[in-house]
């Protein structure tokens, strides 16, 4: 199969570089799949895996809490919000992390912090729910 | 003129000043490896928004509708948004980004404008305070921040869409210093709202008719105010490089000048000692030749 360049984005750090075969994205409106000569798109994307196929035996699936993804003529380009690795991640490090945030809600002194730290508390639910775990 | 006892009082003083700039010195180049990396890290995100951004608005372009942040409002109210950093000891670092806003805010107000300063960051503030304590609007303190992420700015992006939301302003234009070297840091006014799109946006756009999900304004509503955030991620990351890089180009500078006043004062110091022992001698010798 024809790979194609595609690179994935976060606000702090290029995740990703190089040739793809296959790239599933979680779009807003349904889960797509881009091979190479895909027709031009952007969509934005909802919270949920990506899948990356470097080759038919080499996966990689990127965990992205939302952003966009742009199809065009040169590549795919995926811009996210941000992006775990699923390979680093299990359910036990991913509990002690919620469990820390509930504590710091339930510390948070200011409206700011306690925003901020629920919006990360959900993050880690909806990635939790996503990879049903 | 000093006795001995002043000048090694002064001597040992300065010289523990040294050691204290030769430590921040080092503290700053190790900083700044790790300050330098994150904003470099950033540059592809901010590249490739942009790209985004131009190809979306060149199609949005024909289609009539113009979301605000993007341009059509008015031009009366400019919100400044400083960033400096939250220490001082870094040479001009804060004084130039500071000028560089003073001098905006004034010719703006000379032309009759309204103006808004909201500060990101503690040094900007005092700077700022005496001319335009009426003027500003919020502080903004990043001390308590120790990795600087998106988070951060996400939080002050919000803050600036919805004061524009709340049509407290139709102009912003973000001040930092970009970061070009460890010598080299450039003071930066850059416009935000409306955002500035390269005047070839046309040509620039890649050509291919996109197809959108959701549509184009859906997007781009979505896509505008995470751009207000990433700029400001931009000029915080560019800035917290450029303050290290001032710093440790400050601090080179003061041990310098430690190391020379430590070598004047030394002599000065064996010449007056030197010429009190010659003085004793020549009582002695003269007392000796008396009798």
């Amino acid at each position: 199969m024809a790979a194609f360049h595609f690179e994935i984005v976060s606000p702090e750090k290029l995740v990703f570089s190089g040739d793809a075969e296959a790239v599933t994205i979680p779009g807003t409106e349904g889960e797509f799949t881009v091979f190479k000569d895909h027709a031009p798109l952007i969509s934005s994307m909802k919270p949920g895996v990506v899948v990356i196929e470097e080759t038919p035996t080499k996966q990689m699936r990127l965990f992205v809490p939302g952003g966009l993804a742009e199809v065009a003529p040169s590549g795919l380009t995926i811009l996210a919000d941000q992006a775990i690795d699923l390979a680093h991640l299990d359910a036990a490090k991913l509990n002690a992390r919620i469990g820390g945030f509930e504590e710091e809600i339930a510390r948070a002194t200011t409206d700011e912090a306690r925003r901020a730290a629920v919006e990360k508390r959900d993050q880690l639910q909806e990635l939790k729910a996503a990879l049903k775990i | 003129m000093p006795s001995l006892k002043d000048l090694r009082n002064r001597i040992a003083s300065v010289n523990a000043t040294q050691k204290i700039t030769k430590a921040m010195q080092m503290v700053a180049a190790a900083k700044l490896r790790r300050t330098q990396t994150a904003a470099e890290a950033a540059r592809p995100y901010a590249a490739r928004m942009e790209k985004v951004l131009t190809n979306l608005a060149a199609s949005i372009g024909t289609s009539g509708h113009v979301p605000g942040l993007l341009g059509g409002g008015g031009d009366t109210v400019h919100l400044l948004v400083v960033c400096t950093a939250e220490r001082g000891l870094c040479g001009a670092f804060n004084s130039s980004i500071a000028r560089l806003a003073r001098e905006a805010a004034v010719s703006l107000m000379a032309q009759g404008k309204t103006v808004k300063i909201l500060c990101v960051g503690k040094k900007g503030h005092d700077i700022l305070r005496r001319q335009f304590g009426r003027q500003i609007i919020e502080v903004i303190d990043l001390r308590s921040v120790r990795a600087l992420g998106f988070g951060d700015a996400d939080t002050i992006g919000r803050k600036i869409v919805t004061l524009h939301a709340a049509g407290e302003f139709d102009v912003c234009t973000l001040f930092f210093s970009r970061f070009k070297s460890v010598i080299a840091q450039i003071p930066t006014a850059q416009q935000i709202i409306p955002l500035a799109l390269p005047a070839d946006a046309k040509a620039a756009s890649s050509g291919a008719a996109y197809e959108y999900e959701p549509d184009e304004e859906e997007i781009l509503a979505a896509l505008l105010p995470r751009n207000i955030s990433i700029q400001v991620l931009r000029a915080l990351l560019e800035n917290a490089a450029s303050e290290q890089g001032a710093r440790m180009s400050a601090m080179d500078n003061a041990s310098r000048n430690a190391g020379e006043m430590i070598r004047k004062q030394t002599m000065k110091y064996n010449r007056s000692r030197q010429a009190m022992i010659t003085k004793e001698l020549i009582e002695i010798i003269s007392g000796a030749e008396a009798l």
